[in-house]
């Protein structure tokens, strides 16, 4: 083990897959000399040169659109997309070729293809820079979306996603690349693609999150502990496939649930994880299911009035003493 | 000055082109009949006037190269060689089809033949064929790619993306614009500023050249040149080839915003007609031959048509299936 950023887990699960597969290039807007808007791609123009680095124009569509027929040519692209709102330029290629072409062309092509997306929200770049859309990728059969919340984690989960066969969607949040872990430093050491993990076990309530609102929800876990609540903190990793396996069986164990979203509360993955949740375990929970979501609101970009529109360990911490009151 | 024939091709690949036109024909107005008997269902564009360009165009790739169309696409898959009762049954739906049901009209697929799709988005086709072509030259590979697509495809943001990026990667990519003048019920004029199309490719500098897309010979001729260019230089080129659909969009379209003497018009230059009589009158073939084969056309496509009547549907449980690897 050793311990680097979250950034430098996603760098070098990327260097570690291009030594291994030549069939493996990087495609984006600034990734190469320029080393990626987030320095994720940093030392890789140097290390693997010009044909397998490669600087796009700013089309983004048309970046999916080439890695989706590079990936039906034999090669595995790894495509950035500066941010995931640029993602929405690209809905096109990501929607109607990438997720349809294995089941439309009844499973003659396969597309060995990974994007890459830096999004969510809390640095103050206002509405069009700060939004969190994992929902928007989940609804779409045909496809898997990933979202690593720890440095292992996105270093294990990002080299699974290059090495499956399907078409990965691969969020990463802005707010966690400098975030620091446990990194295992065995090349082959990977995370399977539809497992949530318990990242800390409890007895009293279950919170679902995923990506940062894990990290948050592992603080206000902390928190609760001092005063005798023990929370179990799932996070989920992989939004579709999503592990319902795994999420019902702790709310088995618990009793109670809080689901947590980053995004916008209205038709949030948040509402299908509660939906799962009541259909399956409706008998045994002790209270009713609770949701912390994002505002229905585009963000605004003040600091002051920014905040209120992303949970924040407080509304989790309210949320889950709510839970364990019975109290709605 | 038109060539002679015999200039240009021998005597057994110029009737195979009049062979490969036939059959297309034949195959889309048996496909107009089983719409209107109810086989066929969903949206069906038909290709029936536009035979010399997927015929001449197909003659002048390599077996090797990459075809990607949009959605007037049956024609274009059977020259390229895709079974014409696989492709019929996947017009019925049935579990035989090329897709096995689950295309449709407007996916066919076949890379057993490098046949990379049918694409019902306007312009889908565009990046896809560029990621194609990259992916050929990132392998080493000795072929190209050639990416059909209509007159209407040109306004998308994918015509100008890719086109931009082939001439910037350096990418073997021949684009192949069929304008027949219309996207649905638009003439070009009220859809492009620039309706010469060929015209437009100046501001990514990638030579272009126009052709008569009635033409089988000067479109077979044109593609040939352009493929080697393509080759050689391992950068894009471009083709328009001016063709005129018979029938309207799809069988939902009548067609009324087209006169009457325009229809006539191009009638009168039908490409199979046409080729027909040079066929004969440059000795190539005599009205029996031609007779023979196109005897033999209708009985491939009848055998088609009773394939796909007679394949099975597709099990319910083939819902699941050929989503994820």
């Amino acid at each position: 083990m050793s311990e680097m950023t979250y950034r430098d887990a996603l760098n070098l699960a990327l260097k570690e897959e291009m030594r291994r597969d030549a069939s493996v290039f990087v495609l984006g807007e600034d990734v190469a000399l320029y080393e990626g808007s987030f320095k994720v791609t940093r030392g890789l123009l140097a290390e693997f040169g010009e044909e397998r680095v490669k600087d796009t124009p700013i089309s983004e569509n048309t970046i999916i659109g080439v890695s989706v027929g590079a990936a039906m040519g034999g090669l595995r692209p790894v495509a950035e997309l500066m941010t995931v709102n640029f993602a929405l330029l690209a809905m096109d290629q990501i929607i109607n070729h990438m997720a349809k072409i294995r089941s439309m062309f009844g499973g003659q092509a396969f597309l060995p293809m990974t994007i890459r997306m830096p999004g969510g929200g809390g640095s103050q770049l206002g509405a069009q820079h700060s939004q969190s859309l994992e929902t928007y990728f989940m609804h779409c059969p045909g496809m898997y979306v990933l979202y690593p919340a720890t440095p292992a984690d996105a270093k294990g989960l990002l080299k699974s996603a290059i090495r499956n066969n399907n078409p990965v969607i691969f969020l990463e949040h802005e707010l966690l690349y400098n975030s620091k872990g446990e990194v295992p430093e065995d090349p082959e050491y990977s995370i399977p693609i539809g497992k949530a993990d318990v990242k800390r076990p409890g007895e009293d309530v279950t919170i679902v999150a995923y990506a940062r609102m894990t990290i948050l929800a592992l603080e206000t876990a902390e928190e609760l502990a001092k005063d005798g609540i023990s929370c179990e903190v799932l996070d989920l990793r992989s939004l579709a496939p999503l592990d319902e396996a795994a999420i019902l069986a702790s709310v088995r164990k618990t009793g109670r649930a809080v689901v947590i979203e980053e995004c916008w509360r209205t038709c949030g993955l948040g509402g299908e994880i509660t939906s799962r949740i009541y259909e399956n375990c409706f008998d045994i929970l002790k209270a009713p299911v609770k949701r912390v979501s994002g505002l229905d609101v585009p963000m605004p970009y003040s600091r002051k009035i920014e905040k209120i529109c992303i949970p924040q360990p407080e509304d989790i911490r309210r949320a889950v003493m709510d839970v364990m009151s019975g109290e709605y | 000055m038109e060539a002679r024939l015999r200039t240009v091709l021998p005597d057994q690949e110029l009737l195979r082109l009049y062979e490969q036109m036939f059959v297309s024909r034949e195959f889309e107005e048996r496909c107009a009949e089983q719409y209107t008997k109810g086989h066929i269902t969903g949206f069906l564009h038909l290709y029936s006037g536009q035979e010399a360009v997927a015929v001449g165009a197909t003659a002048g790739l390599h077996r090797d190269d990459y075809i990607l169309s949009a959605y007037r696409e049956h024609a274009q898959a059977i020259v390229r060689g895709a079974e014409p009762r696989r492709v019929m049954a996947e017009l019925f739906g049935k579990a035989t089809g090329i897709c096995k049901g689950k295309g449709g009209s407007m996916h066919l697929f076949d890379p057993s033949i490098n046949f990379m799709g049918g694409y019902a988005i306007v312009g889908g086709q565009f990046p896809i064929s560029v990621g194609l072509a990259f992916a050929a030259s990132y392998r080493g590979e000795d072929r190209i790619a050639a990416c059909f697509f209509g007159d209407g495809a040109v306004n998308q943001g994918t015509f100008h993306e890719s086109l931009n990026w082939a001439q910037l990667w350096q990418l073997p990519v021949l684009f192949i614009c069929e304008n027949n003048f219309y996207g649905i019920g638009t003439e070009v004029h009220r859809s492009s500023a620039l309706a010469s199309i060929h015209k437009r490719t100046c501001g990514y500098d990638i030579p272009s050249e126009k052709v008569d897309g009635m033409d089988v010979i000067a479109v077979y001729r044109a593609v040939k040149y352009a493929a080697e260019k393509v080759r050689e230089s391992g950068r894009p080129y471009f083709i328009e080839a001016t063709t005129y659909r018979f029938r309207g969009h799809s069988m939902a379209d009548p067609a009324k915003y087209r006169s009457a003497a325009e229809n006539e018009m191009w009638k009168a230059r039908d490409p199979l007609p046409n080729y027909a009589k040079r066929l004969i009158e440059e000795d190539i073939a005599t009205r029996e031959t031609l007779d023979a084969i196109e005897a033999r056309c209708r009985k491939t496509v009848d055998e088609a048509v009773k394939f796909a009547e007679e394949s099975p549907w597709p099990e319910d449980s083939a819902v699941w299936e050929d989503i994820y690897v």
